[in-house]
C-alpha cells in the first residue's frame, strides 16, 4: 500500500520584509485510498503546504520531510515528483498562451508514462472525461486556461486528475468559486478518479459543502502553519457551526 | 536616451543588473482616456516618422553615420555595402507556384505601378530603388481567392537589389507568400497596393543561410474598405531588417501587421513599423512577438503610429512582446504613438520584454513535463499566436518545426 508521509515540515518564504516562516512543523500521513480534508482560516499556510509538496521554487524547506513510499520527495525536481505520482490541482491554474489543451494533455501523459499514449484510446478517454465533466469538446483546441472562467479552470484541473492518474493528489480549493451544479460535477469527477485508481486525496477547503459530496476519512484543522486538531468527518460539521475562533485565540496566545 | 511621455523605451538606458536582462515594460495604455498637460492629444515622439525625408535617389540622403533615428539600432558597419555600395540590379531568380488570376511580369521603372505605394525613407532603400533593372509586378484580379508562393534561394554573396510591386485589384482576394532561403546580401523594396475592397494577405518568411544579410522596406497603400494582413516571420540570417510602412488614406481601410521572430546567438533582427492613419474610420492592429536566445542575440522593434487630424474614428492598437530565454540576449522595444485628433475610437500600445514566466513552467512541470520540454512548449506557444494567423496549415506546421529546430539547435535552454 502506498503512503504519503509529511513529517515535521518547516517552510519559509522570502518577502520584502525578510524571511517569513509559514509552516511550523506539519505532520500528516495519507494512505492510498484515504481522503483527508484540510480546513483552516485564510493565510494559515494551506496553499504553502500544497505548493511545497509539489516543489514550487518560491517555498524554502527549512526542515522535515515528505516521503512517498519511503522515497524523499523534497530532493526531487517538480517534474520528477509528478512522475513519482504526485498531483496538485491549483487554486489559481496558470494560462499558457499558444499551447492547446490537447497538446498539453498529450505531452503530460507522454512525460508521465515515458511513451506516447495509443492515439485512439487516448482520444476516446479524453472525450469521455470531458463529457462527464460537462466540458464542451471545443476546449480541447483552446489554449490552456486562456480565457477559461473560474469554474472551467477547475474542471480542467479535474480532467487532468482523471487522465493523468496520480497516486496522490492535493486539491487546493478546487471547490471555491463553483456554483452548486459545477460543484456536483467536479465532486463526481474526483470520486470517479478515486474509484478508478484508488488514489489518496488531500482536499484543501474552506467550506463543508464539498464534503457532502466527497466524504473525508479524516479532517485536519490548520492554524498558523501547523495542524491544530484532527478528527473524523464530524469535526468538519463542528467547524461549520463554530468557525475557527477557538483555534485563533489559542494561536494568538502562543 | 530620454523617452517622452506616452512612449515606452526599453533600450540602453534601461537599468539592468544582469547582462541582457532587458526586462520590464508597460501595461496597455489607452490614450483616448488620458488627459495631457498641453490640453491636446498630441504626444510628440522622439522623431516623427512621418516627417522623415523620402526620396528614390540615394544621393539625396546625407551619408549614414549610424546616429540617425532610422539607423541607430542597426549594425551599420556591416551594412555599408548595401547602404553605399554598388548593387547588382539584375533579375533575381525565383520559383513560382500560383493560381490563375494572378499575373507575374517584369516591368520597367517607368511603369505607373512603380512608386505607387511609397518612397524610400533611408539610404539603403533608395540605393536599391535606384539600382534595380526591372521590377517584378504581381497583380491579383478576379474575386475568387487566389494564392502565390514565390521562393527565392541562393541569391549569392554579392550585394544585390530587388523591387517588387504587388497590386490587388478592386475586390480581389489573395495570399502572397515569400519564402526566403539560402545565402543572400540583399536590399529590396516591396510595394503593396490594395485597391478598393481588396483583401490581401502577404507573408514573408526569412529562413536564410546563417551569414545572409537582408534589408527590406515594405510600403503599403490601402484602398477604401480594403484589408491587408501582413505577416513576417524571421528565423534565420545574420542580419534581417524588415521595415513596413502602411498608409491608410482611404476610408474604412484595415490593416493587421504581425511579426514573429526567433533570434539566436549573434543574430540581429530588426523591424521598424509605421502606420499612418490618414483617412477616417481606419483600423490598425500591430502585434510583434519575439524570442531571443544566446550571446548577442539582438532584436529591435520600433512601432510608430500616427493618427492624423483627418483620421477621425481611428481604431488602433500596437504591441510588441519579447521573451528573453538566456543571458546575453537583448531586445529593444520602442512604441511611439502620435495622435492629432481627439475624435478616435481607440488607440493604445503595449511593450514588454521579460524572461520565462516561472508560474507557467511550474504548472507544466507539475504535470510531469521536464523543464526543457516545458520551456520549449512555452516558446512555441508564445510565437504560435502569430504563426497561426497565416491560416495555411502546412506552412504553419513547417514554421512550428523550424522554431522547434532553432530551440534544439541552440541546445540547453537555460
Ligand atoms: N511570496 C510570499 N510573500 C509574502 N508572503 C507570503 C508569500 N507566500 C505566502 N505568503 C504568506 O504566507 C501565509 C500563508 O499563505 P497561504 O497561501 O499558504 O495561505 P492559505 O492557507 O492557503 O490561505 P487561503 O485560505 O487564503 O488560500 C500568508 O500570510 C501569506 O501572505
Ligand atoms: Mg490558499
Amino acid at each position: 500500500m502506498s503512503v504519503l508521509a509529511i513529517s515535521d515540515l518547516h517552510v519559509s518564504v522570502e518577502t520584502d520584509q525578510g524571511v517569513k516562516k509559514i509552516l511550523k512543523g506539519v505532520d500528516l500521513t495519507v494512505n492510498e485510498g484515504e481522503i483527508h480534508a484540510i480546513m483552516g482560516p485564510n493565510g494559515s499556510g494551506k496553499s504553502t503546504l500544497a505548493y511545497t509538496i509539489a516543489g514550487h521554487p518560491k517555498y524554502h524547506v527549512e526542515g522535515g520531510s515528505v516521503t512517498l513510499d519511503g522515497r524523499e520527495m523534497l530532493d526531487l525536481s517538480v517534474d520528477e515528483r509528478a512522475r513519482a505520482g504526485l498531483f496538485l490541482a491549483m487554486q489559481y491554474p496558470v494560462e499558457i498562451p499558444g499551447v492547446s489543451v490537447s497538446n498539453f494533455l498529450r505531452t503530460a501523459k507522454t512525460a508521465l508514462d515515458g511513451e506516447a499514449p495509443p492515439l485512439r484510446a487516448w482520444i476516446k478517454e479524453i472525450r469521455e472525461s470531458m463529457t462527464s465533466l460537462r466540458m464542451d469538446k471545443t476546449f480541447a483546441e483552446r489554449n490552456v486556461n486562456e480565457g477559461f472562467s473560474g469554474g472551467e479552470k477547475k474542471r480542467h484541473e479535474i480532467l487532468q486528475l482523471e487522465l493523468l492518474k496520480p497516486r496522490f493528489a492535493i486539491l487546493d480549493e478546487t471547490d471555491s468559486g463553483l456554483d452548486v451544479d459545477a460543484l456536483k460535477i467536479v465532486s463526481e469527477g474526483i470520486n470517479r478518479a478515486k474509484a478508478n485508481t484508488g488514489l489518496g486525496l488531500l482536499l484543501i477547503t474552506h467550506y463543508t459543502r464539498i464534503l457532502r459530496y466527497i466524504r473525508p476519512d479524516f479532517v485536519h484543522v490548520f492554524v498558523d502553519g501547523r495542524v491544530a486538531e484532527e478528527g473524523g468527518p464530524e469535526l468538519a460539521d463542528r467547524l461549520e457551526n463554530e468557525g475557527y475562533d477557538r483555534f485563533l485565540a489559542d494561536a494568538s496566545i502562543a | 536616451m530620454s523617452a517622452p511621455a506616452g512612449t515606452v523605451a526599453l533600450d540602453e538606458a534601461t537599468p539592468s543588473s544582469t547582462p541582457g536582462a532587458v526586462t520590464g515594460g508597460s501595461e496597455p495604455a489607452q490614450h483616448g482616456s488620458k488627459a495631457h498637460s498641453d490640453g491636446g492629444w498630441s504626444l510628440i515622439p522622439v522623431q516623427t516618422r512621418s516627417e522623415r525625408f523620402t526620396s528614390a535617389d540615394p544621393g539625396a540622403f546625407a551619408a549614414v553615420t549610424g546616429f540617425e533615428p532610422a539607423w541607430k539600432y542597426s549594425p551599420v558597419a556591416k551594412l555599408r555595402p548595401l547602404i553605399d555600395g554598388e548593387l547588382d540590379g539584375s533579375a533575381i531568380e525565383h520559383t513560382l507556384e500560383k493560381s490563375d488570376e494572378i499575373t507575374v511580369e517584369w516591368i520597367g521603372r517607368a511603369d505607373a505601378r512603380v512608386a505607387s505605394a511609397g518612397l524610400p525613407e533611408e539610404k539603403a532603400s533608395a540605393n536599391a530603388w535606384s539600382s534595380f533593372d526591372q521590377a517584378l509586378a504581381i497583380t491579383v484580379s478576379g474575386e475568387e481567392a487566389q494564392s502565390l508562393t514565390l521562393a527565392r534561394s541562393m541569391l549569392g554573396g554579392a550585394p544585390r537589389a530587388a523591387h517588387t510591386v504587388i497590386t490587388a485589384a478592386k475586390h480581389s482576394s489573395a495570399t502572397i507568400t515569400f519564402l526566403n532561403t539560402g545565402s543572400a546580401r540583399l536590399s529590396e523594396n516591396v510595394e503593396i497596393v490594395l485597391e478598393d475592397g481588396a483583401q490581401l494577405t502577404v507573408v514573408s518568411i526569412q529562413q536564410w543561410a546563417d551569414d545572409a544579410i537582408h534589408l527590406a522596406s515594405h510600403f503599403a497603400r490601402i484602398g477604401r474598405d480594403a484589408r491587408l494582413k501582413h505577416i513576417i516571420v524571421s528565423l534565420d540570417g545574420a542580419i534581417i531588417r524588415l521595415n513596413t510602412s502602411v498608409h491608410l488614406d482611404s476610408e474604412g481601410g484595415d490593416v493587421e501587421l504581425y511579426g514573429a521572430y526567433f533570434v539566436s546567438a549573434a543574430q540581429h533582427i530588426e523591424q521598424q513599423v509605421f502606420v499612418d492613419h490618414v483617412a477616417a474610420n481606419t483600423k490598425s492592429r500591430v502585434t510583434y512577438k519575439g524570442a531571443l536566445q544566446g550571446r548577442d542575440a539582438r532584436s529591435v522593434w520600433v512601432g510608430d503610429v500616427l493618427i492624423r487630424q483627418t483620421a477621425a474614428g481611428t481604431d488602433s492598437y500596437e504591441q510588441n512582446r519579447n521573451l528573453l530565454l538566456t543571458e546575453g540576449a537583448r531586445a529593444d522595444s520602442i512604441p511611439n504613438l502620435e495622435i492629432e485628433t481627439g475624435d478616435i475610437a481607440g488607440a493604445g500600445h503595449a511593450s514588454a520584454s521579460g524572461r520565462f514566466d516561472d508560474e507557467q513552467l511550474f504548472y507544466l512541470q507539475a504535470r510531469g513535463i521536464s523543464e526543457q520540454e516545458a520551456r520549449r512548449l512555452v516558446v512555441r506557444g508564445f510565437l504560435a499566436e502569430i504563426v497561426q494567423k497565416i491560416g495555411a496549415t502546412e506552412l504553419e506546421s513547417r514554421l512550428a518545426e523550424a522554431i522547434e529546430g532553432a530551440l534544439v539547435h541552440e541546445g540547453a535552454l537555460k
